[in-house]
């Protein structure tokens, strides 16, 4: 597609790159299709192709970012399925990255928006405010009835309160640094992200990797000064933000690296994973660039790891027991790992089912559920709509958000190496039903269809 | 660049009250009038073309449809119909006074009766979405454009889009069976109905592929087809465009009807293998993508047929598919080779001529005497089975001297077409893109009949205007509005 930059701003590192990024998009139109914002509004505007075009004209024009643009540029999940569809090859991701700053810097947002933006940065970060946040989100659901639903301050406090777990979760295991043994003969040394959100969240999540991988003869690490891998303030455009929080990662790991060597730096968070493997691109004008790519190149997804590691259970599951697999979008599309998850737990001895439209987010996306809660409860209802006529055990999937945006039905929620975790000796995930209701309900003859995301 | 009528000064005058009299009718939903937000409404799949509109409008029923058009009719307000906005033609180009009617809320499927075998869906249903509607019971809608995953049925009917399997069953309009179209007065007609040949005059052979000109469709009623047994594609590679090209000429003369019947070239070959990693042959100079169905002895007995024809022809290597997965990744270079081409190049121009068959040959080394000619490449991309070429020249849209190059180039692929015995448009459609060269198919007495049409369905000429026609002095038909202005 033509673009109209001058010399002097293509000087701009920044603007050089989205510049070759929008020379790429051929405007086929080809990404409306699978963007869960335009098939569920049908507005160019909210579209891939249309939002790469309000882009554009931001940065030509070189203004400050309008209201419009503002607005159409927020309603993005970052899903990336645009990428996934696309036939160009264009890199949406670091575009609509670039264009996230951009806003943030020159958009005067609404006094409430920006105070909002500003708490998630300052609490979801940090294990320990974030827990202290939702014990008081524990008292806040008692009044909820009293928020009103009109506005969006009402519907985003909502939104935040019914996100909060019921009960807060103590102090998690991997909050400390530390180094768990392997059992047996050593055959790898990882170190594991403990990230921010989801230890205080779920702990049980960072539980089930370390008892796993150690189980499979794998030393975990959890670094010292390593913490939120950037990405929650990456997507508020809280560009320096991240990168302090990339930085100290990147910092972490490589002296690990000197210590005892790794072998992979693993998520077991995937919206934290592609974030871990941009860091390359994220770190490029810093000196740390050369670390950065090293350690983007080590991360892995844990669905990855184990695949590696050739992941073998030693348990069958109860008889009659279907879970549905949801593709959290960080992993199908921001990594492309769509095969390992499903092969896994297949391996494990379950009977997977998927929901039609697996490429469709479901509307959790990081903090998008809070700061959208109204699209981000139309995905959620046509997600759950999609999953329930498979008549699953449980929803199985490997990232947080996701599971948490999912929950609050009757089928639970489990992540993905919990449940592998449990065929390979781990304990049974408490939520699930007893075998007994779980035989009760008669699988579903039909299985997945339209597993494709893009035509056939 | 291309000539747009000369906006109505007052309408443009009264681009306020238009903009108010659009949301008292649509109730203040799905207008959009900020320029902003307007931008990307500027062009299409062919964004060489640009042109801010007067204002969106996103019905979301035939009613509301109705409503606008009539409102538009009598303010003598311009309408630009649009469906997916992946025309490369410029079909949905907007101009500078029309409003921009998009039918991408209307995407439900209205009816699916598998016993008569159709589907009743809405202009904003995708090509794709209707396959996906019914396959789970064995069924499928059969034109396929490239485009299918995101384009949509109204636009379909508007271009008579085609696709890779047309050779086999033909164009959208061998598949439409009725239509709910909107007049520009506001009146709801319903043509055709939900069996073939319905009594009194053809008129869904007039609508398909009026290009937005003659009304809106906004209901589609489409035949839907049993899925057949199994389908099975073969990869044929050669050393030389030609030698692939009498290949196909062969085949089809031999009087086999594969579903499909595909030709790619080397920068074709490349590009897409980058994207669908399909194991296309890198080392061929043109390839074939073969495709046929049925029982599995009747797949084998055509491909055996195929082969040997092919074996005639000294191929590099031929491949036959093994797996479904092989077949989808196969496809899935092709259909997406437009968007694959934007890896190696930032700008293209997908020509869509068509031409008989025996001339294939031909036209591809003139083809590649144009290419070295104008210092420009190409990657010839096309539904090879029914002579319907999309020639992809590449340029530099940032180099004004590269886009009128390939402007000139196209030209001249087009009228290579004609002069072999073909025509300017297979399957996208004249649009704007091709307009000015209608003259070089047709005669004046042939064009001026063609605007009595327009003229019977919209005497105003206020529908998808400035497309199809040349525009030109002294075609009192086109109105004097249309005449046009240097742009
Ligand atoms: S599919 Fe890719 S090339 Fe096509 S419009 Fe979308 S981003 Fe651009
Ligand atoms: S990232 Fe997701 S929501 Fe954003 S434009 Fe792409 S497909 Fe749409």
């Amino acid at each position: 597609m033509q673009t109209n930059f001058t010399l002097d701003q293509l000087a701009d590192p920044n603007i050089a790159v989205a510049d070759k990024i929008l020379r790429s998009c051929v405007h086929c139109g080809f990404c409306t299709a699978t963007c869960p914002t335009f098939v569920t509004v049908g507005d160019e505007d909210d579209s891939p192709r249309g939002r790469i075009y309000l882009i554009k004209d931001m940065l030509e024009t070189g203004a400050p970012a309008s209201t419009p643009v503002a607005f159409h540029l927020d309603r993005c999940l970052s899903c990336l399925a645009c990428m996934t569809t696309c036939p160009s090859g264009v890199d949406y991701m670091h575009l609509i990255d670039y264009a996230r700053v951009r806003v943030e810097e020159t958009y005067q947002r609404p006094a409430h928006d920006r105070a909002l933006r500003a708490v998630l940065a300052a609490v979801l970060p940090y294990p320990a405010r974030m827990r202290a946040a939702l014990r008081a989100a524990s008292l806040g659901r008692s009044v909820r009835g009293m928020i009103g639903t009109r506005g969006m301050l009402g519907q985003r406090l909502r939104a935040m309160l019914d996100l909060a777990p019921g009960a807060v979760a103590g102090r998690s295991s991997t909050e400390r640094p530390g180094v768990f043994k392997a059992q047996g003969t050593r055959r790898a040394r990882v170190a594991l992200l403990a990230g921010c959100a989801q230890q205080v969240i779920d702990p049980g999540i960072h539980d089930a990797t370390i008892r796993l991988l150690t189980r499979m003869g794998v030393e975990v690490v959890v670094a010292k000064g390593a913490g939120c891998c950037g990405a929650l303030t990456h997507h508020l455009g809280k560009h320096d933000a991240a990168l302090a929080f990339a930085r100290a990662n990147v910092a972490a790991w490589t002296r690990e690296i000197g210590a005892g060597g790794l072998d992979a730096v693993v998520t077991d968070t995937s919206g934290c994973g592609t974030v871990l493997k941009d860091y390359g691109f994220l770190l490029r004008d810093t000196p740390e660039a050369e670390d950065a790519a090293r350690i983007a190149g080590l991360a892995v997804d844990i669905s990855e790891l184990l695949v590696r590691l050739e992941y073998q259970p030693s348990v069958t599951p109860p008889p009659g027991m279907v879970i549905a697999y949801h593709a959290a979008c960080s992993l199908q599309h921001g990594q492309r790992v769509t095969e390992a998850p499903k092969a896994l737990l297949r391996r494990a001895g379950f009977t997977v089912v998927e929901p039609r439209d697996p490429h469709l987010c479901c509307g959790s996306a990081g903090t998008y559920n809070i700061l959208q809660p109204e699209m981000a409860g139309r995905l959620r209802e046509r997600k759950l709509g999609t999953i329930a006529p498979l008549k699953p055990d449980a929803i199985v999937g490997g990232n947080v958000g996701c599971l948490t945006q999912l929950s609050g039905t009757a089928i639970p929620t489990i992540h993905t190496v919990v449940m592998l975790d449990w065929m390979a000796g781990g304990p049974r995930p408490e939520t699930l039903p007893s075998d007994a209701t779980i035989a009760a309900t008669r699988p579903p003859a039909a299985v997945a269809q339209d597993a494709e995301a893009t035509w056939s | 660049m291309i000539t747009l009528p000369k906006p109505k000064p007052d309408v443009l005058a009264r681009r306020d009250a238009v903009h108010e009299g659009l949301r008292a009718i649509m109730q203040d939903r799905g207008v959009i009038t900020d320029a902003t937000k307007l931008k990307p409404y500027e062009t299409d799949g062919l964004s060489a073309y640009r042109q801010m509109p007067l204002a969106v409008v996103l019905p979301e029923t035939t009613e509301q449809v109705a409503a606008v058009l009539r409102f538009c009719h009598q303010n003598g307000v311009r309408v630009v119909p649009r469906g997916a906005g992946t025309s490369l033609a410029g079909g949905a180009l907007p101009l500078e006074d029309a409003v921009v009617i998009g039918m991408m809320r209307m995407n439900q499927i209205v009816e699916v009766n598998y016993r008569d075998r159709y589907a009743v869906v809405q202009a904003g249903v995708t090509n794709l979405g209707i396959t996906k509607a019914v396959e789970a019971d064995g069924f499928f809608y059969a034109p396929d454009p490239s485009s299918q995953l995101a384009c949509m049925i109204g636009g379909n009917i508007g271009m008579n889009s085609g696709g890779a399997h047309c050779l086999k069953y033909g164009v959208t309009a061998n598949n439409v069976l009725g239509i709910k179209l909107v007049t520009i007065e506001g009146e709801i007609l319903e043509l055709g109905g939900t069996h073939l040949d319905t009594a009194g005059y053809d008129w869904l052979g007039i609508v398909v592929g009026s290009e937005g000109q003659l009304g809106i469709a906004t209901e589609i009623t489409v035949r839907i087809l049993r899925a057949p047994e199994g389908t099975r594609a073969m990869l044929a590679a050669f050393d030389g465009n030609e030698v692939a090209g009498a290949c196909v000429d062969a085949i089809i003369a031999s009087g086999i009807i594969p579903v499909a019947l595909e030709f790619m070239d080397r920068p074709a070959i490349h590009a897409c293998e980058a994207f669908a990693h399909a194991g296309y042959p890198l080392d061929a100079e043109a390839m074939l993508i073969i495709e046929v169905e049925g029982s599995v002895a009747e797949q084998d007995w055509l491909l055996g047929q195929i082969k040997e024809i092919c074996a005639r022809f000294n191929p590099i290597s031929l491949k036959v598919s093994q797996s479904a997965e092989e077949s989808a990744a196969i496809w899935k270079g092709r259909k997406g080779a437009f968007g694959a081409v934007g890896r190696i190049s930032p700008d293209y121009l997908c020509m869509d001529g068509t031409i008989p068959t025996s001339t294939l040959p031909l036209v591809l080394r003139r083809i590649g005497e144009m290419s070295v000619q104008y210092g420009l490449q190409v990657a010839n991309i096309f539904h090879a089975g029914d002579g319907n070429l999309h020639p992809l020249i590449m340029f530099d849209a940032n180099d004004p001297t590269s886009m009128h190059k390939a402007e000139a180039f196209g030209a001249d692929v087009l009228r290579l077409c004609v002069e072999v015995g073909g025509c300017l448009t297979g399957e996208h459609g004249v649009g704007v893109e091709k307009r000015d060269l209608m003259s070089v198919q047709f005669t004046e007495i042939e064009l001026e009949a063609q605007r009595r049409v327009k003229s019977a369905f919209d005497p105003e000429w206020l529908l998808n205007t400035a497309k199809v026609f040349p525009l030109q002095a002294g075609t009192a038909s086109a109105g004097p509005d249309a005449l046009p202005h240097a742009a």
